[in-house]
């Protein structure tokens, strides 16, 4: 068979595995998007002691397909004064850079021997970082082309917000560079195979403990003084990133840039139909994308204690990119939840709180965990 | 392939390089100049700088380009009107390029090492985020310690600068 020899040259082999894992990816992802808006009103449902939809389907479950097909289906408002062309492009301007976030994130081990992750880059975190501050523009340019003044609010907000928090976002992860010492987001998921989660650091240790105990297939777990020490930057870290990531996808308590109550609609008050179904999405993707690199950077990625990994055979693999998306529904969860229990910021109390207490509190826990390392050396 | 991506970007790269001066509407210089940043990061990437190209996305267009259209849209700058053509002007300033084009491919032909390519960058086995933090905290850690210096008594003086209340 000739051709099947074609599809396993090693070049030919990359491009088309890559493909398909682009395609499954960015399917599932999608679907993710759809029903995480589902789960919001469900859940927002739950916590005001509600219903929510249940009208489309079995408890609601089609309700974002007939949602979709509204929102295609109406028209598509252009208001007059606006500028056509950054109009018609903010919409996939602030989408397209959340998609992309998913590119570098290892959603798996490996099936068949095929890594799981679609661009296995050196630098992995920073293109994380490169990638989603690009999404401000698509914000920034809605709420100027729309001229408008509710949506032009929303847009200076968004960027200042956008900027500010961008600085504790990255300053809280250098820690997790300086333990792993790789900007590697696969390599940072291996350490955490090794050595245990980012904020849980206790499986798989030998030697030196604090505590220690031994399973019956011969692995360890237990605390030892090092990752012990660690901890307490690593939780750190954990917090700040994971409320900047609040701030970086809009999301209550920092959803400033579309208060409802100030600013009507926000960037997208003058959008109608599918370009703003596309701002909507956008925000979930970069919710979804947020809570794959949280996932990847402190809980493991897709590791679960005394699982193995892919080269185990195609069944752990699956469990593997299994637990990698139930690690991230859970973190969306806590998105959800959050947004339905707490008020939002004033602005400039937003404003204080990222400069004056994360940027600070962010840099001393860097100059924390070189302290701790160097003694670990020594 | 990569012979066609390096001429995709850096048409690319130069068009909308020149779109930044053509265009009369200060938002539309700024988006230019961004994709313009975004071609020359692909450029590195296609040269295997994935730290350099990255970088580049980051701080150029990811921060210091939304400053610049922050400040665009804070200050509601019109388009400018068009000027009529300076045919002095414009002559003088193809002469100047050209002069410097031909000095620019003057010198570098006259240097020894023009007639064979560069050679590649040497290949330590590790990414080049690492060996870029190699090089300069050892070969250029007294230079890249002073900028450090200059960079910090920059922000104090902007900082120090933009208060409020100066007594």
């Amino acid at each position: 068979m000739p051709s099947l020899d074609l599809f396993l040259q090693p070049e030919i082999f990359l491009v088309w595995t890559a493909a398909l894992k682009t395609l499954v990816i960015l399917g599932v992802v999608l679907t993710m998007v759809a029903y995480s808006v589902w789960a919001e009103r469900k859940v927002s449902a739950f916590i005001q002691d509600r219903i929510g939809p249940n009208r489309v389907g079995w408890a609601g479950l089609i309700q974002p397909v007939a949602d979709g097909v509204k929102l295609l289906l109406k028209e598509n408002f252009v208001p007059g004064g606006v500028n056509k062309f950054f109009f018609s492009i903010a919409p996939s301007l602030a989408m397209i850079p959340a998609i992309l976030v998913l590119a570098v994130l290892p959603f798996g081990s490996s099936l068949f021997g095929v890594p799981m992750v679609i661009a296995n880059l050196d630098i992995g975190v920073l293109w994380v970082f490169a990638v989603s501050s690009l999404g401000v523009y698509g914000i920034v340019l809605a709420g100027w082309a729309s001229n408008s003044k509710y949506p032009f609010l929303g847009g200076i907000r968004s960027s200042s917000q956008m900027i500010s928090y961008e600085l504790s976002l990255g300053l809280s992860v250098v820690p997790v560079f300086m333990i792993t010492g790789t900007l590697n987001l696969g390599e940072i998921v291996q350490y955490q195979v090794d050595n245990g989660w980012m904020v849980f650091p206790a499986w798989f240790r030998s030697g030196g403990g604090l505590l220690e105990f031994t399973t019956d297939n011969g692995s360890m777990f237990g605390l030892d003084l090092g990752q012990t020490l660690l901890w307490i930057p690593m939780m750190v870290s954990f917090v700040i990133f994971m409320i900047a990531m609040f701030a970086e996808t809009n999301r209550v308590p920092f959803d400033l840039p579309e208060a409802e109550q100030e600013l009507v609609g926000g960037y997208h008050t003058e959008y109608s139909s599918m370009r703003f179904a596309l701002f909507f999405l956008g925000e979930y993707a970069a919710m979804i994308a947020g809570a794959g690199v949280i996932v990847t950077l402190f809980l493991g990625g897709w590791s679960m204690p005394f699982v193995p990994d892919g080269s185990q055979g195609w069944f752990w693999g699956l469990v593997n990119i299994g637990t990698f998306f139930a690690k991230v529904a859970a973190i969306i969860f806590f998105f959800l939840w959050v947004r339905w229990t707490l008020p939002r910021f004033r602005f400039d109390q937003l404003m204080k709180l990222g400069w004056y207490v994360f940027f600070e509190v962010a840099l001393v826990n860097i100059f924390l965990t070189a302290g701790i390392l160097a003694y670990l050396q020594s | 392939m990569l012979t066609i991506l390096f001429w995709v970007f850096s048409v690319l790269m130069l068009a909308s390089a020149a779109a930044v001066v053509l265009f009369r509407n200060p938002v539309n210089s700024a988006m230019s100049l961004v994709l313009s940043f975004l071609a020359l990061a692909a450029l590195f990437v296609t040269l295997d700088a994935f730290f350099i190209g990255v970088i580049q996305v980051l701080v150029y267009a990811g921060a210091v380009m939304v400053l610049f259209l922050f400040i665009i849209m804070l200050l509601d700058l019109k388009a400018e009107t068009r000027r009529r053509l300076n045919i002095a002007a414009l002559a003088g300033g193809i002469a100047v390029l050209g002069g410097f084009v031909v000095l620019i491919t003057h010198v570098v032909k006259s240097l020894p090492t023009s007639a064979d390519h560069f050679p590649a960058l040497a290949r330590t086995g590790y990414s080049d985020a690492y060996d870029i933090g190699m090089t300069l905290f050892s070969d250029f850690n007294l230079p890249f310690q002073i900028i450090g210096v200059l960079l910090l008594v920059s922000t104090i003086g902007v900082v120090f600068l933009s208060r409020r209340s100066l007594r």
